[in-house]
């Protein structure tokens, strides 16, 4: 089942298109990312989904529900994390949430123990009473996601959820996504970093100037893009190895890499029929490790094709 | 198309949080106590000529707010006072919650924009009632004590017809504001344009508009072109709301044309009347009544065009 679907939505400001003609659906329980440098039109994606933006052409369901004609229930049920989220400094952290609370219609008693059991959730139970002004950028997400927690809403929408993080916090951070997902809240998150987000998403549709120039998971998309999805390292010591490497399945280019390394490029992970070839001709394997395609690698590779499609048109 | 669900979901929230966000604001406490401190002292300062000059006045209590100098109360409220303090009140209520980037979290909400800004309209407006009925209670004890005699019911009346007009007068200014604040992203420039416009309407404007009027009337007709003059002069709340302070708070004066003319050190003698008779309360607010409907339908225009750009407006920043 789909929670969202996006038919050929079209955004225009003054006559240009700023998101084109666009269609992707995210099915209940996954974790959609849409990928694409700033100013691709994913945040005005995300409004025309949460009914905070008109809709130019084409059509909008979240949940079932049409974003222009019934925002209220849609924003009932989706919970949405703003880009570079805001709170009143002067209040504290309980108070915001208690206001967003109020807002979301919860009465008194489970208005305070939603807001405690999601402030410990997101590991800010420690700092409930101190105001938000003195929180730093990945607290004040954390605080963010506290807020779709209280909601218990069926889709989290995360703009830019990573952005301006440090290394630690994003990993916090990725992990509370994670955790909503086995919760079973579908989630839609936007990032301009495609490493980060890799680990988290299910699918991903990258996003070229109001486009959707790609969809479907990162492996796909390795394969679509760069030809043989996976690249594999070895490092061992033999006879001959080269050529008995080659000779492997499935295996479409050996490139060596150095001494007695090479990288095999092949259609499916070849990790144990090139093991079994090392020690075939009684080699010695040192080492052997998979290169997943990075999204980098992708998103770098697709635009370089197109983009000289586009000098030569 | 019908939208589902009330568009004032939300609404008693809102005005909640921002009525405990206004009485919580430094400035906003500031500027109430600033507002409330020069009003006591112009009156305290007017006290003492009224019980020496004219202890015969049968309105000797309104007097308080017309005679006192070398500022009348009324003139320092429409020049000063209630400007300031709605200004203060409404500079940053929206562009603040861009600037926060608050706006679009809120807007997330189960609630219609509507909500939103309606609750910031009602809580200005509450603020500045509750600071305006506070200052108007402070004026009158100080009178009472001050004068040593009870006001009589008319003269309350008389008293709360400009406690209404001034929370109306301070509507306008906060609807001002609000729309100012909405159409800038910056609070920087909200509060230049509104003061700008405050200036603009109390000052200039004034002395403007009997060139305007020249410039447009042809007739030669001296009282003609005084009508014309007051016509232009008009278009700015603060000359409506000094009119009809005028008229409201003097019973001798039984027309605009009078009060103006009497500013300009001339009496108008109308035929089969008494000069200086008192008229009654409600012959006062009828001679009035259009510039009344005018300040009322001048904060409310400012209010709609605030929410029709609202509404409009694009979320993200």
């Amino acid at each position: 089942m789909n929670v969202i679907e996006a038919t050929n939505l079209t955004k225009r400001y003054n006559g240009v298109a700023v998101v084109n003609g666009i269609s992707f659906s995210v099915a209940q329980g996954e974790i959609f990312g849409l990928l694409g440098p700033n100013g691709a039109g994913k945040t005005t994606t995300i409004l025309m989904l949460l009914g905070l933006s008109e809709i130019s052409d084409g059509q909008a369901r979240v949940l079932g529900h049409d974003p222009v004609r019934e925002p209220l229930a849609v924003k009932r049920r989706v919970g949405y994390l703003p880009d570079q989220v805001g709170f009143y400094d002067k209040l504290t952290a309980a108070e915001n949430l208690r206001y967003t609370a109020r807002l979301m219609g919860l009465e008194r008693g489970e208005r305070e123990q939603k807001i405690r059991s999601a402030l410990g959730h997101v590991g800010l139970a420690d700092v409930t009473e101190e105001r938000v002004a003195t929180f730093s950028r990945g607290m004040r997400q954390r605080l963010g996601l506290a807020e779709i927690l209280i909601k218990q809403a069926e889709i989290a929408i995360l703009d830019e959820p990573t952005s301006g993080l440090d290394p630690q916090a994003t990993l916090e951070l990725l992990n509370i996504i994670r955790d909503l997902k086995d919760h079973g809240v579908s989630v839609l998150l936007s990032s301009h970093l495609l490493d980060r987000v890799q680990s988290v998403c299910d699918r991903v549709a990258l996003f070229a100037r109001g486009n959707i120039a790609l969809i479907g998971t990162v492996p796909e998309l390795g394969r679509q893009v760069l030809g043989g999805g996976f690249r594999v390292e070895v490092e061992a010591e033999g006879p001959g190895l080269a050529e008995r490497l080659a000779a492997v399945p499935g295996v479409q280019q050996v490139e060596p890499a150095g001494r007695g390394r090479w990288r095999l490029t092949s259609d499916h992970d070849v990790r144990p029929e090139a093991a079994a070839a090392v020690v075939g001709v009684g080699g010695r394997l040192l080492r052997l490790s998979v290169e997943e395609p990075s999204l980098e690698a992708i998103y770098t590779g697709y635009f370089k094709t197109h983009e000289g499609e586009r000098h030569a048109a | 198309m019908r939208r589902e669900g009330s568009a004032l979901h939300g609404f008693g929230v809102v005005t909640l949080k921002e009525i405990a966000d206004h009485f919580s604001s430094i400035l906003v406490v500031v500027l109430v106590v600033l507002v409330t401190a020069t009003a006591i002292v112009v009156v305290s300062l007017g006290l003492a000529p009224i019980k020496e000059t004219t202890a015969e006045d049968p309105f000797l209590f309104l007097l308080l707010f017309t005679r006192s100098s070398p500022l009348t109360l009324p003139l320092l409220l429409s020049a000063f006072l209630v400007p300031l303090l709605a200004i203060g009140l409404g500079f940053d209520a929206v562009s603040g919650e861009h600037n926060r980037r608050t706006l679009s979290r809120i807007l997330s909400q189960p609630i219609y924009r509507d909500a939103l800004l309606f609750g910031k309209f009602a809580a200005g407006l509450f603020t500045l009632t509750v600071t305006f009925i506070v200052l108007w209670l402070l004026v009158i004890g100080l009178g009472l004590w001050g004068l040593g005699i009870p006001p009589n019911a008319e003269e309350m009346a008389r008293a709360l017809i400009l406690l209404l007009i001034t929370i109306v007068y301070g509507a306008f200014w906060f609807a001002l504001a609000l729309l100012f604040s909405i159409v800038f992203r910056s609070a920087a420039a909200a509060v230049l344009v509104s003061l700008g416009v405050w200036l603009f309407v109390t000052f200039l404007w004034p002395s403007f508009a009997p060139y305007i009027a020249n410039a447009v009337s042809g007739s030669g007709d001296i009282l003609g072109l005084l009508e014309t003059q007051q016509a232009f002069a008009r278009l700015s709340p603060v000359v409506l709301y000094n009119e009809i302070v005028a008229i409201v708070l003097d019973p001798s004066v039984r027309s605009t044309q009078q009060s103006m003319l009497a500013g300009l050190g001339l009496a108008l003698i109308e035929r089969g009347s008494i000069p200086g008779a008192p008229i009654p309360l409600l012959q006062s607010v009828l001679i009035v009544w259009p510039q009344i409907v005018g300040l009322v339908a001048g904060s409310i225009l400012l209010f709609v065009i605030a929410y029709i750009v609202f509404q409009r407006q694009e979320v993200r920043a």
